[in-house]
């Protein structure tokens, strides 16, 4: 069974630390840490959204932060003019990204390959524009979110930093949760089919463009919810949580972890922000030691971290 | 409108298209023969500006600046090529993207390193410091003429490169079919590296003469290189005459879209929500172009022949 391996056992120590990291981290006199692992959660949610397209589907989106921007930017311009209740924020945010993930997914599938890489990192860029030449939402300095959404509910208010923490955790479970059962589904094996054969998925009868475009439209509302977990967290948005070397980090984190397997981008996500975290603390200039080692990664380690620890898998 | 303020800005899109130009030429060749997708191209922009900016300050001479640039970027960019892209040729577009990625980091990280984080900033040549009138009342300035004319002229030499040349003719076999032209002995590895040379090259150019109007920066690639990924998406992916024509298109759209698509809302909309969706849109004119051009044309509007 898949869950004996390795892998798997790292991926279930990962999420048990996060489980219990708000009750850890000050009984260990690091409460900081509580902050790092909401927004390594945050960046897994994006990255298990990713994976469904990219791992499952071979479409290599190297715009995917826009999501975040955009379901994080939609509650912070409605907190903006005032608007903060969750229950106009939250759903306007998701319809937001599906239909912009929908526009921009039935333009980007047209195209392959190399094509869609660039097709989908210009779009992201477009929208990172717009974000840096809206003024009235800051442009490059972003804007502050002044409240929370707003449940209307006393029992959870995500002002609680415990209630917030495990807001998170719960969508990072059901996102891993979802992408499972949808790689599982008779929708996933079409979508992997796909992307082994094109060709003969629509000999079969099936029209591949469509499932695609479902599947893009279900992985930007899930990176767009991510982003409006983010926006809540830190009670900020800025252009740069959708610019270009976002959508790459998150690209590098589903290859960290393992492309292709359910549980890979959570270890990836994890793996590559603790990374980055510890050697930031080393020296300012820790991008020298990143480069190359993400060089080096692509070089010798297909497969990522499931890929090494899972004895004779490799990539597909 | 003013029909001098449209000369100039026409001008300076028809300025920006070149330089988009020699950045775009060298990403469609690698792309077009290596099959390889490079995002540390942007990379090659940024070096050639410090590396030449540096030997412009120590020298006093843009001009030793330029001329010393060019074996510079061709021997950084062959070590790259040798050193890590080399060994990602058979692998697919997702390492490739991947693997740039990363030198991108460690480029920008080692720049910040040797040059500090203020970057450079690089007088203009007093020779090339003034204004030339063109006529019936415009003047432009000497130095982005000189951009203008250096780009086409850049253009030209790469035509007849690629097209009248041993070395173009090797490329152009090395394209087609890489197994074949192996066959025949040509060094395949050694051609790549060269032609990996030569793009870094056109890209340390690019990046070089902009620096007296930019100065040099941390990044200042990427803005551009995302740009040219847009120009050669809509040139047509290794076709050097699509990318011209998509950069000079791109570049003056672009340019004229920041300084005019205001007064133009003005003809549609009232005036304050003309001046506050002007520079939104503007900024995304040329992706709305491409979108526009890729959903009527995926593989963009030349296709190399032979292509996939």
């Amino acid at each position: 069974m898949e869950f004996k391996n390795p892998a798997n056992i790292l991926t279930v120590m990962v999420v048990g630390l996060c489980a219990v990291v708000p009750f850890l981290a000050p009984a260990l006199g690091e409460p900081f840490y509580v902050i790092v692992f909401a927004r390594i959660m945050i960046w897994a949610i994006a990255a298990v959204s990713l994976n469904l397209i990219m791992g499952y589907g071979g479409m290599i989106s190297f715009g995917h932060a826009v999501y975040l921007g955009i379901g994080g930017y939609t509650i912070g311009i409605l907190a903006f003019h005032g608007i903060t209740s969750a229950w106009v924020q939250w759903p306007l945010a998701i319809s937001t990204c599906a239909l912009i993930s929908l526009i921009f997914g039935a333009i980007s599938l047209r195209t392959r390959g190399v094509y869609f890489i660039m097709i989908t990192l210009a779009l992201a860029q477009m929208v990172f524009f717009l974000s840096v030449s809206a003024e009235r939402y800051g442009s490059d300095d972003g804007l502050n979110i002044l409240a929370r959404s707003d449940f209307g509910v006393s029992f959870f208010d995500l002002n609680d930093k415990l209630t917030m923490y495990y807001t998170i955790f719960g969508f990072l479970l059901a996102s891993v949760f979802v992408s499972w059962r949808l790689i599982h589904s008779r929708f996933g094996a079409v979508i992997r089919a796909a992307k082994s054969n094109d060709t003969r998925v629509q000999a079969v009868g099936l029209s591949t463009y469509t499932y695609r475009l479902t599947a893009f439209v279900i992985a930007g509302v899930m990176c767009g919810i991510a982003g409006l977990l983010q926006a809540n967290l830190e009670n900020f948005v800025s252009p740069d949580m959708m610019n270009w070397p976002r959508s790459g980090e998150l690209i590098f984190m589903v290859v960290l972890g393992g492309m292709s397997t359910v549980f890979g981008p959570v270890t990836g996500a994890f793996v590559f922000l603790m990374l980055s975290e510890i050697l930031s603390t080393w020296t300012i200039h820790w991008h020298v030691i990143f480069g190359p080692f993400l060089v080096l990664l692509v070089i010798f380690a297909r497969g990522g971290i499931a890929g090494l620890l899972t004895p004779g898998r490799t990539r597909e | 409108m003013d029909y001098v303020l449209v000369t100039e800005q026409f001008l300076n899109g028809f300025q920006l298209g070149i330089i988009l130009f020699l950045m775009a030429a060298g990403l469609t060749l690698v792309f077009g023969i290596m099959d390889l997708v490079n995002l540390a191209h942007g990379s090659m922009f940024m070096i050639g500006a410090f590396v030449g900016g540096t030997i412009t300050l120590v020298t006093g001479s843009f001009i030793l600046g330029v001329v010393l640039m060019i074996p510079s970027m061709l021997v950084i960019g062959m070590v790259v090529e040798m050193t890590t892209l080399r060994t990602l040729y058979p692998r697919d577009h997702l390492d490739h993207v991947l693997a740039t990625f990363g030198l991108i980091l460690f480029f920008n990280e080692a720049t910040r390193l040797i040059w500090g984080p203020e970057g450079l900033v690089v007088p203009l040549p007093a020779l090339l410091d003034g204004t030339v009138a063109l006529g019936a009342g415009i003047t432009y300035p000497v130095y982005r003429i000189v951009i203008i004319t250096v780009g086409l002229a850049v253009a030209l030499c790469l035509y007849i490169l690629v097209s009248r040349t041993r070395i173009g003719m090797l490329i152009r076999a090395g394209a087609s079919n890489r197994t074949m032209a192996g066959a025949l002995g040509v060094n395949i590895p050694m051609l790549f590296s060269i032609v990996f040379g030569i793009g870094a090259v056109l890209a340390g150019l690019a990046g070089l003469i902009i620096t007296p109007i930019t100065a040099a920066q941390i990044g200042m690639g990427e803005d551009v290189l995302i740009l040219a990924f847009v120009v050669i998406v809509i040139g047509g992916i290794g076709s050097i005459r699509g990318a011209f024509i998509a950069s000079i298109v791109t570049g003056v759209i672009d340019t004229m879209g920041r300084s005019f698509l205001d007064v133009f809302l003005l003809l549609f909309l009232p005036e304050n929500a003309a001046e506050s969706a002007g520079p939104a849109l503007s900024s995304m004119l040329i992706y709305v172009l491409m979108a526009a051009i890729l959903f009527f044309r995926p593989q963009g509007l030349f296709p190399p022949k032979g292509a996939g």
